[in-house]
C-alpha cells in the first residue's frame, strides 16, 4: 500500500469517526455567541467561528453529514436504475436497446452539473430535490458503462453454454453477468461519490440545494465568500474539508482501477 | 470499445436524435415545475386575470403535444418565447451572454492547453521521477478541486492579497484571468495525464527510435514526431472535456459575477424567469453537442484509420 493511498483511507477513517461523534454536539452547531463573531482558528475554536459567533468546525462536520448522506443515497439509487438499464438494454438488444441507447445519448449530451441546476432549480430547493436533481444526471454514467461491459460478456462461452442449458435470463445475468462486470462499477461507483459530493456542494454552493440552518459544505463556501475580505476561513476550512474527502476517494479510486485492470480484464 | 459512430453521414444522423432529445428535455423541464408554474411564477396574489394571460402567453392551457410543437416551430425560427422579468425575447438576451461565455471557454481552453501540455510532455520525460510523481499528485488534486473552492483561493490570493486583478465583473481584460484560470486548472490536470499517457505510449514505437538512431535533435523528436502522433487522444478529450467546461461556467460565472449564460440561468432560476432559464440550458446543451459533433469530424479527418465506413 503506498503513502497516498493510506493517507486517503487515514482521512475518510477521519471523517467517519467525525460523523459518528457529530450527533452528540448538534447544539454546538447552531449555538450563536455574538461576542465570537469571525474569530480566526485557534486555540478556543480550531476552525474559527462564523458571523454569528457558531463554532465552523461543528458546521463543517454537520455539513459533512449531509453531504455523504445524499452522496451515499444518489450514488446507491442510481447505481441500482443505471446498472438496471443498461444491463437490460444490452441483454435484450434489438429495438429496446436502440431505444435506450437513444436515451443514454440525450441524457449524456447535457454537461451534467447543467442538467442538475436546471432541475434543482425549477423544482425548488430542499434535500429532497436534489437527490432527484442529482438522480436525474447520475444514472446515464452507470447505464452507458453497464451496457458496454454487458455487451462484452454475453458473448463469452459460459453465458452461451448457461443459455443452451436453458437457464432463465434473469438468472443468467444474475449468476454469469453481473459478477464479471461488477469491478469497473464499483471503480465508477466511486468515482461518482466524489463527483456526487461535488456536485451537491456545486448546487447548495449556488444556494438550489440545503437551506439553512442546515449547513452544507457548499452553502457554507457560499455563505463566507461574503467575508472573503476579513474572514477568509470562513470559505478556506469548508474548501479544504471537500477538498480532502473528494482527493481522498478520487485517490482509492485510482488505485482500485489499477488493480482491476491488472487482474482480469472484460472484454478485452 | 468504441461505439461512437466514425462516418461523417452517422455522426450528423445521430447528432439530429440527440438534439430533438435535448431540445424535448428542455421543453419538458418547464412542466415539472411543481403545482401551477403560472402561480409558482407570479405569486399566490396574483389576480386571476393575470394568472389567465400568462397561461395563455405561455400557450400552457393547450394540449401538451401542441405546446412543444409550438416550442419545436418557435426554435426553428430562433424563437425561444418572452423573458417573464423584463419582457424582452428570450433569444436576443442569450445573444450577449453566449459571447461572454465563449469567451470565457475559449480562454479556460488556452489556460489549459498552454500549462496541461508543458506539463504532460515533462511528465513523460520524466516518467517514474520525482517531477512525475509530483505532477501526478498536482494532476489529482487538479481534478478534484471544485470550481467554487478553488474560485474563492484564487480570488483570496491574487484579487484581494495581491491586487493583480479586479475581483469580479467583466469590466477589463484582466477580469478574465481568474474566471478563465479556475475553469482552464483543473482540465490542465486532465490535459497534462492525457498528455503524458499518450506521448509515453508514443516514445516506446520504433519510428522514434529510428529518428533518434538517425541522430535528430531529442526536441525535434519529441514535439515533431511523438508529440504530433500523440495530438489525437489529446483533441478528442479536448473536445469531449468541453462539456464538463461549459458546466462548470455556470459555477464559475456565479463565482466571478461573470456575466454569461451561466450566470444568467442561475439569476433567472432565483427570478422564477422560466424561459430564460429553458433558453440557456438549451443554449449550452446545444452548443456542447455541437462541440461533440466537430469533435467527432475532425477525429475521423486526423486519423486515416478511422472513416470511410470503416
Amino acid at each position: 500500500m503506498t503513502l497516498a493511498t493510506r493517507l486517503a483511507i487515514a482521512v475518510l477513517a477521519a471523517w467517519i469517526t467525525a460523523l459518528a461523534v457529530a450527533p452528540a454536539a448538534a447544539d454546538a452547531v447552531t449555538a450563536i455567541d455574538l461576542t465570537r463573531m469571525f474569530e480566526a482558528p485557534g486555540v478556543a475554536a480550531w476552525m474559527g467561528t462564523d458571523d454569528l459567533g457558531r463554532s465552523l468546525a461543528w458546521r463543517v462536520v454537520a455539513g459533512a453529514r449531509v453531504s455523504l448522506l445524499v452522496s451515499a443515497v444518489v450514488v446507491t439509487v442510481t447505481a441500482a436504475i443505471g446498472i438496471a438499464i443498461g444491463v437490460t438494454a444490452a441483454w435484450l438488444g434489438g429495438w429496446i436497446d436502440l431505444l435506450l441507447g437513444r436515451v443514454i445519448d440525450v441524457f449524456l449530451a447535457f454537461p451534467g452539473i447543467l442538467l442538475a441546476i436546471a432541475l434543482a432549480g425549477v423544482l425548488g430547493p430542499g434535500v429532497g430535490n436534489v437527490i432527484i436533481a442529482l438522480g436525474v444526471v447520475g444514472w446515464v454514467g452507470f447505464a452507458r458503462l453497464a451496457r458496454a461491459q454487458t455487451l462484452a460478456v454475453r458473448e463469452r462461452d459460459h453465458v452461451a453454454v448457461a443459455r443452451a442449458l436453458g437457464t432463465p435470463g434473469f438468472t443468467i445475468v444474475y449468476r454469469h453477468v453481473l459478477p464479471l462486470i461488477a469491478g469497473p462499477l464499483v471503480v465508477e461507483g466511486t468515482f461518482a461519490l466524489a463527483a456526487v459530493i461535488v456536485a451537491e456542494a456545486g448546487l447548495s454552493f449556488l444556494g438550489l440545494g440545503v437551506q439553512p440552518p442546515a449547513p452544507s459544505w457548499g452553502s457554507l463556501i457560499r455563505d463566507g465568500t461574503r467575508y472573503l475580505l476579513f474572514a477568509p476561513h470562513l470559505v478556506v476550512m469548508p474548501g479544504l474539508a471537500l477538498l480532502s474527502v473528494v482527493v481522498a476517494i478520487n485517490l482509492l479510486g485510482d488505485r482500485l482501477r489499477d488493480r482491476i485492470q491488472r487482474g482480469h480484464r472484460v472484454g478485452a | 470499445m468504441n461505439v461512437r459512430p466514425t462516418h461523417p453521414a452517422a455522426v450528423l444522423a445521430s447528432a439530429a436524435v440527440v438534439v430533438l432529445g435535448v431540445t424535448t428535455l428542455v421543453f419538458l423541464l418547464l412542466h415539472l415545475v411543481p403545482g401551477d408554474p403560472v402561480e409558482v411564477m407570479l405569486g399566490e396574489y396574483a389576480s386571476a386575470g393575470d394568472r389567465a394571460a400568462l397561461r395563455a402567453a405561455l400557450g400552457l392551457d393547450r394540449h401538451l403535444a401542441l405546446q412543444w410543437l409550438d416550442f419545436m416551430l418557435g426554435l426553428a425560427h430562433g424563437d425561444l418565447g418572452v423573458s417573464l422579468a423584463t419582457g424582452r425575447p428570450v433569444a436576443a438576451l442569450l445573444g450577449g451572454h453566449f459571447a461572454m461565455t465563449a469567451l470565457l471557454a475559449g480562454a479556460s481552453l488556452a489556460v489549459a492547453v498552454v500549462i496541461g501540455v508543458p506539463l504532460g510532455v515533462l511528465a513523460a520525460l520524466r516518467a517514474g521521477r520525482a517531477w512525475d510523481t509530483g505532477s501526478a499528485v498536482l494532476a489529482v488534486l487538479g481534478m478534484s478541486v471544485p470550481n467554487f473552492v478553488l474560485g474563492p483561493f484564487l480570488m483570496l490570493i491574487f484579487a484581494v492579497g495581491l491586487g493583480w486583478f479586479p475581483i469580479g465583473g467583466a469590466d477589463s481584460a484582466r477580469a478574465l484571468v481568474l474566471p478563465a484560470a479556475t475553469l482552464g486548472l483543473s482540465l490542465a490536470a486532465l490535459l497534462a495525464r492525457m498528455t503524458r499517457a499518450a506521448l509515453l505510449e508514443e516514445l516506446g514505437r520504433p519510428y522514434v527510435l529510428a529518428a533518434r538512431a538517425r541522430g535528430l535533435p531529442a526536441a525535434r523528436v519529441v514535439v515533431g514526431h511523438a508529440l504530433r502522433n500523440a495530438a489525437l487522444p489529446i483533441v478528442t478529450t479536448l473536445g469531449l472535456q468541453l462539456g464538463a467546461l461549459l458546466g462548470g461556467a455556470v459555477v464559475t460565472e456565479t463565482v466571478f459575477g461573470w456575466p454569461g449564460l451561466g450566470q444568467l440561468a442561475v439569476e433567472s432560476i432565483h427570478r422564477r424567469d422560466y424561459p430564460v432559464v429553458q433558453g440557456a440550458v438549451l443554449l449550452i446543451a446545444l452548443s456542447y453537442v455541437l462541440v461533440n459533433v466537430l469533435t467527432d469530424l475532425l477525429y475521423a479527418r486526423l486519423d486515416p484509420r478511422i472513416g470511410s465506413g470503416a
